[in-house]
């Protein structure tokens, strides 16, 4: 495998940890977050830091981002969440950008606005390959749980959820912060991939980014997200001469399925080869019929 | 010296309420924010720098066309998109993600079209300013604080002293009931759209005349919304005072503190106010409903 077709593997990796915090928030409990990058730009400042500065084993510089990136939004959460939607979304957007303004303010310890250089090159395709599939592993598990069924009850009818007894609040809480951990996860990664990172990576557009990931993969489908990941990551790749059109393809691409089918690729279903089973046994079974019939 | 900062921030805060209005009139009509207003702005301006300095019309048709345009745009995104969300019964974040959508499609068509580079208008009017007491005041600043005084108070004598307003605001107050009351809601909202984006529209055209006509210039309206949170979402002279506010504030800021920390500060109160009275300075308190 040529080192170009590696990248894209890890960039592949990189995005799918990011989105599966994003699906996590905005596709299982439907609370929409513009603070995402903010999170991913937490994580991997954290961790080069760690690694710079301390030189920390790749594990715990990981750990330490996701760390950081968990508690803040955590507090943050416990300010914000118990607002309605639309304002518990500006509040992240509006955190979104401190976070960036503060990066390139901090000079002395992060480089500012010309970025941070030098973090040493850890991210390498195993080390991408066990993350993604210990991520989403661990998501799959928290969503079939007691913890995912009521995110989910909390998508359905937030009012009904409170009525029957779940802590709304405490939930949603629950999964900005599984999300803030899952971006610092990702962000981490992606500081030791590129070895370079500046405050401007993790802006708003890329906020967006991960979340036109999830419309597009369906809000309620793990697997849904990780496909639409990896298309969205290869095509352009793949149509390099139309890579100017790309954002204002995913712009339409948003509108048309929130329009005509709000439920995206794989709606709340997962990817299965259940179906296929099913229809190979109806052949089986139309096959033996039609073998008995002829036998006599 | 005070005093020359606060006047250039009171024509700052000025375009700011020009945009922060038509959040504030769509919020209190659909109940959602939406994120493509400032690139609506945006597109105007575009329009009106191809009209005036490629096309060469004179400059007062060039912004009427640019003012008309963006309205126009308004409409047709919500006809393209909200519309039918709102008749599928999608739940109202599905409109955000629609605007954010739609947001990135204005933004990138742009910069495919006529591309990233930044556009000077030619000059319009002279570049002086005008002394007043001991103080300078550019002459472009005067003028547009005038335009955005104008363009509101003619938005609010509609609001307050025409049917079409009294009709917006039944609208604004219980939709569906005023649709039992014979009000053609979707007319309505069209001119509420048209309204925002021409307000939209003379925005943009008064920043890209100050600075300069860019695809990402439409980021500017994310200071008309905190604007319109501060002030209260869906309260128009809550958006005004909001935005007469930041514009102040962001001169103050990167005069005496730092240039550096401008957006901090904005955002900064931005989540001080949600913390402290997530209904603004003139908002409702509205009950979230089921």
């Amino acid at each position: 495998m040529s080192t170009y077709e590696q990248g894209i593997i890890i960039l592949i990796g990189i995005n799918i940890i990011a989105v599966l915090g994003v699906s996590i928030l905005t596709g299982f409990t439907r609370v929409f977050s513009f603070g995402n990058a903010g999170f991913m730009a937490i994580g991997a400042y954290v961790s080069a830091l760690l690694s710079l500065r301390a030189h920390a084993p790749f594990v715990a510089a990981i750990l330490g981002g996701m760390a950081v990136a968990g508690a803040i939004s955590w507090l943050l959460g416990k300010l914000t969440l118990g607002l309605r939607g639309d304002y518990f979304l500006i509040a992240t957007l509006g955190f979104g950008e401190c976070v960036r303004v503060l990066f390139e303010y901090l000079d002395p310890i992060t480089g500012g606005a010309r970025g941070m250089p030098g973090i040493p090159a850890k991210t390498t395709l195993p080390a991408v390959t066990i993350s993604v599939v210990l991520a989403i592993l661990l998501a799959w598990n928290f969503l079939h749980s007691r913890y995912g069924r009521n995110l989910m009850a909390i998508r359905e009818q937030g009012m009904a959820a409170e009525a029957v007894g779940i802590d709304t609040a405490h939930y949603k809480t629950l999964a900005f912060v599984v999300s803030a951990i899952y971006a610092g996860w990702s962000g981490a990664l992606y500081a030791h991939y590129l070895t370079f990172i500046a405050p401007n990576m993790f802006n708003l557009d890329k906020s967006a980014e991960l979340t036109i990931t999830v419309v597009i993969g369906g809000l309620g489908s793990l697997t849904g997200s990780v496909i639409s990941t990896v298309l969205l990551t290869v095509l352009p790749e793949v149509l390099r001469a139309a890579s100017t059109y790309r954002m204002l393809f995913y712009g339409v691409a948003v509108v048309l399925i929130i329009t005509v089918r709000p439920a995206g690729l794989m709606g709340y279903r997962e990817f299965s080869l259940a179906p296929l089973h099913r229809a190979l046994d109806r052949w089986r079974a139309r096959r033996l019929a039609a073998g008995t019939g002829a036998k006599p | 010296m005070l005093f020359q900062q606060l006047i250039n921030g009171v024509s700052i805060g000025g375009i700011y309420a020009l945009m922060a209005t038509g959040y504030a009139l769509i919020y209190s009509l659909l109940g959602f924010s939406n994120w493509a207003h400032g690139d609506v702005a945006m597109v105007g301006a575009y329009i009106g720098f191809l009209c005036f300095a490629v096309v060469r019309l004179p400059f007062l048709p060039a912004a009427l066309v640019a003012v008309g345009g963006a309205g126009l745009l308004s409409v047709l995104n919500e006809r393209v998109a909200y519309r039918r969300i709102r008749r599928n019964n999608s739940p109202t974040m599905f409109l955000m993600i629609a605007a954010m959508g739609l947001s990135v499609t204005l933004q990138n068509f742009i910069l495919v079209t006529v591309g990233p580079k930044f556009k000077t208008f030619p000059t319009v009017l002279p570049v002086k300013s005008v002394s007043l007491g001991g103080l300078h005041i550019g002459v472009l600043d005067l003028v547009s604080l005038a335009v955005a005084c104008v363009a509101i108070c003619a938005l609010q004598f509609m609001i307050t002293r025409t049917q079409a307003g009294l009709a917006i605001k039944a609208c604004a107050s219980n939709m569906r009931v005023s649709a039992l009351m014979g009000i053609n809601i979707d007319r309505y909202v069209t001119l509420v759209f048209f309204l925002a984006g021409a307000l939209a529209g003379v925005g943009g055209l008064l920043v890209g005349l100050k600075y300069t006509v860019y695809p990402l210039m439409g980021n500017i309206s994310l200071k008309a919304f905190i604007a319109s949170v501060f002030g209260g979402l869906g309260s128009i002279p809550g958006a005004i005072v909001g935005a007469l506010f930041i514009g102040v504030m962001e001169v103050l800021v990167s005069g005496y503190v730092s240039a550096g920390l401008r957006d901090l500060f904005t955002f900064g109160l931005l989540i001080a106010v949600l913390l402290i009275r997530p209904d603004g300075l003139f908002g409702r308190t509205v009950e979230e409903k089921a």
